[in-house]
C-alpha cells in the first residue's frame, strides 16, 4: 500500500529536488489522476472541432472517457461517454456526428446532446412503477462538472468546486489571447488534423522538458546543424531559404551559452511561459502583407502590441503546452504511468493570408508529425529518463539549476537576468504537484 | 511485360534501399522536383498546403538524411533496421513520354532495441523514364497505420 510506503507525500518534493517515485509509482499515478487531472481545468478541445449539431470528439480527460459534443441549440458539452443504462460506450468512434440524439448501440436508450435521457424503447410498458425514467437524473448521461471556453477553446473540470477557468489560467491566458489576436479576425480555427505521438514515459517529464531552455542544444543539435547546413546551401543557390529552415537551425546557431539570455515565468498553479528565440518577425513580402491585414483589422498601435507579445512556449499544468505564434498546441493525455499521448493540433488564423498558415504547417509538419525532425530525440530521451528513474540508482531528481536566484514579485516567479536555463519551471510545476496531491 | 518487370524491379530498388540504409542513394532515385509525401489523412489530394506525416523535396530529405548520420542524433544510437516487402504493382498509366504512375503494397517489419512494429499500406508512384533509368517525381505513401496513435515515431521515409 502506498500509504505504508510513503506516508506523506509532500515529503517526495523539496524547493529543488524530487523523489523519483513520483515519476514511476503506478500508485502515485493513480492518485494523481484522482487529485489532479479529475479535479482541474483540462482542455477538450477547440469549438471549431464540433460545428454543426450533434459533432461529437472523444477526450480522455484523466482517467475518465468524455465526449465534446455541440447540441442544437449551439452549445457546447462534456459527457461522460457511457450510458446510464448498463454503462455501454456511448460513442465508439474518436469522433464523429451523433445524428439528432445520442442513442445507445445495446439497448437503444436515446440522449439530448447535452446528455439529458430523451427515450427508452417500450418505456411505459417497462417502466411504469420503477424508480427509472426522465425524472430521475441518474437516467441521464452524467456530464463534466463544469465546462467553460475561453476564446474558443474549450476546458472541462471533473470537480464541481475549484477556481473558475479564468482564475485557473490566470496570467497563461497570454497563449490564447496572442494566438487569436494574431489572427486579423481576432478567432482561429482547427485545422481538421490531429497528430498523436505515444511516448513511454511519465506524463510529468513530457511538461518538465517543455520550458527546459539547456536541452535544445544537447539534443536538437543534430537536426539544427543539418538544416543549417541546407539552408545555407539554398541561399547560396535562391538567395532566400524558407522560414522553416530558420525554425529548425535555430537549435545549432542559439549556441548553448545563448540560452541563458531568455527568460521563463512562472505563475501559481503550475503554469509557465518560455519567452520567443526564434525571432519569427521577418521582414519579407509575405510578414508585410500580413502586417498590412493587421493595421487594417486592429490600427497601427494595437498591432504593434500583438506583434510585440514574444513568447515561444506556454505551459498550462498539467496537461497542454501551447506554441501562440505558430498557431500550435500539445495535449497530453497520460494513459499510465509509463505511457503519454500527446495530441498535437495546428490552428489556422482567421482573416490572415494563406502563406501565413503555410509559414506555421511546415513547422507543424516537421517538429510535430509523427514523422518529427525534433520530437524523435526527446522521446528518445524521455524513455531514457524513464528508465533511469525506475532504477536503484539513486533517490532524487535534481532541480537545482539557477537554485536560489529566481526573482518572486506579484504571485509569479522571475528567472533573473541571463538564468534562462533555470529549473524554476520544474520548481514551479512540482510545487503546483505538492499542493495538488496533499491529501 | 518488359514496363511491368521494369518498374517492378525500380520498386523492389527503392525498398532495398532503405532497408540498406543507403539514404543518398535513395534520395537518388528522386527527380531534382520529386516529393516523397506521407499524407495524414487519405482524403487528401496534394501535398501541398495541408498537414502531411511527410512532406519532403530533396533539400528537406537532404536535411533528414544528415541529421540521421549526425554523430549526436541520439535517437539513431540504439541499434535498428527494417524490412519491406513490396508487391502487388499495378500500373495505372504509362504515357509514350514514359511517364507511368504505379500503385503497390508494402509491408515494412521494423525492428528498434527489443521492439518490433509493422507498418503497412500502399504506394503511389509517380515515375519518369530518364536515360539514367527511371527516377520519381512523386512518391505517395498511404500508410494503414497513418490514422492510429503512433507509438513512438518514424525516424526515416518508408
Amino acid at each position: 500500500m502506498l500509504q505504508e510506503r510513503i506516508p506523506d507525500l509532500s515529503k517526495c518534493v523539496e524547493p529543488d529536488r524530487v523523489r523519483r517515485e513520483v515519476y514511476t509509482d503506478p500508485e502515485i499515478f493513480e492518485l494523481e489522476m484522482q487529485r489532479i487531472h479529475e479535479q482541474v481545468w483540462i482542455y477538450c478541445g477547440h469549438e471549431s472541432q464540433v460545428p454543426k449539431a450533434g459533432d461529437y470528439y472523444t477526450v480522455q480527460i484523466g482517467r475518465q472517457p468524455m465526449l465534446m459534443v455541440r447540441g442544437a441549440d449551439g452549445r457546447i458539452s462534456v459527457l461522460y461517454n457511457r450510458c446510464p443504462h448498463r454503462g455501454n460506450m456511448m460513442c465508439g468512434d474518436r469522433h464523429g456526428n451523433a445524428g439528432e440524439f445520442f442513442r445507445c448501440s445495446y439497448h437503444a436508450w436515446t440522449f439530448q446532446h447535452d446528455g439529458t435521457l430523451r427515450s427508452i424503447p417500450m418505456m411505459e410498458s417497462g417502466y411504469a412503477g420503477t424508480r427509472y425514467g426522465r425524472d430521475n437524473p441518474d437516467c441521464s448521461m452524467k456530464r463534466a462538472a463544469r465546462v467553460e471556453s475561453y476564446r474558443g477553446f474549450v476546458f472541462a473540470s471533473l470537480a464541481k468546486d475549484g477556481p473558475a477557468l479564468t482564475e485557473f489560467l490566470g496570467a497563461s491566458r497570454v497563449a490564447f489571447d496572442d494566438m487569436c489576436d494574431r489572427a486579423p479576425a481576432g478567432q482561429v480555427e482547427i485545422v481538421p488534423n490531429c497528430f498523436r505521438v505515444i511516448q513511454h514515459s511519465n506524463w510529468k517529464i513530457f511538461l518538465e522538458n517543455q520550458l527546459d531552455a539547456l536541452h535544445p542544444s544537447v539534443v536538437h543539435q543534430s537536426t539544427g546543424r543539418a538544416a543549417h547546413e541546407v539552408e545555407k546551401q539554398i541561399e547560396k543557390r535562391t538567395g532566400s531559404a524558407p522560414l522553416s529552415y530558420h525554425m529548425l537551425s535555430a537549435f545549432a546557431t542559439v549556441t548553448i551559452d545563448k540560452w541563458d539570455n531568455f527568460q521563463t515565468l512562472n505563475y501559481p498553479y503550475g503554469h509557465c511561459i518560455l519567452t520567443g528565440y526564434m525571432g519569427l518577425r521577418p521582414k519579407d513580402p509575405d510578414t508585410v502583407a500580413y502586417e498590412k491585414t493587421l493595421i487594417k483589422a486592429y490600427g497601427k498601435q494595437r498591432t504593434e502590441e500583438i506583434l510585440a507579445v514574444n513568447i515561444h512556449h506556454v505551459l498550462i499544468y498539467p496537461g497542454l503546452s501551447v506554441q501562440s505564434p505558430l498557431q500550435q498546441l500539445r495535449a497530453v493525455r497520460p494513459l499510465g504511468v509509463d505511457r503519454t499521448l500527446t495530441e498535437i493540433w495546428h490552428f489556422r488564423l482567421k482573416g490572415a493570408p494563406e502563406a501565413i498558415y503555410r509559414r506555421s504547417l511546415a513547422y507543424y509538419n516537421l517538429v510535430n508529425s509523427p514523422a518529427t525532425l525534433i520530437n524523435a530525440d526527446d522521446l528518445e530521451n524521455f524513455w531514457k529518463c524513464h528508465q533511469g528513474l525506475a532504477s536503484d540508482g539513486g533517490d532524487w531528481v535534481s532541480f537545482g539549476r539557477h537554485h536560489g536566484r529566481d526573482i518572486e514579485k506579484d504571485g509569479r516567479v522571475e528567472t533573473a537576468a541571463n538564468c534562462g536555463t533555470s529549473e524554476a519551471p520544474m520548481r514551479n510545476q512540482m510545487k503546483a504537484w505538492a499542493q495538488y496531491m496533499r491529501a | 511485360m518488359k514496363q511491368q518487370h521494369e518498374v517492378e524491379q525500380f520498386l523492389y530498388r527503392q525498398a532495398d534501399l532503405l532497408d540498406s540504409k543507403r539514404w543518398q542513394d535513395w534520395i537518388d532515385l528522386f527527380a531534382p522536383d520529386g516529393v516523397y509525401w506521407m499524407p495524414a489523412d487519405p482524403s487528401h489530394k496534394h501535398w501541398d498546403g495541408v498537414p502531411s506525416i511527410f512532406a519532403e523535396d530533396r533539400n528537406l530529405m537532404d536535411v533528414r538524411m544528415k541529421r540521421v548520420l549526425h554523430p549526436d542524433a541520439w535517437s539513431q544510437r540504439p541499434m535498428w533496421g527494417t524490412n519491406h516487402v513490396v508487391s502487388n504493382v499495378v500500373i495505372q498509366k504509362a504515357s509514350p513520354k514514359g511517364e507511368i504512375e504505379v500503385r503497390s503494397r508494402f509491408h515494412m517489419m521494423e525492428l528498434r532495441r527489443d521492439d518490433v512494429r509493422h507498418f503497412a499500406g500502399s504506394y503511389t508512384h509517380h515515375l519518369k523514364k530518364t536515360k539514367d533509368g527511371y527516377r520519381i517525381k512523386l512518391q505517395r505513401v498511404d500508410m494503414t497505420n497513418a490514422q492510429a496513435a503512433y507509438d513512438y515515431v518514424l525516424q526515416v521515409w518508408v
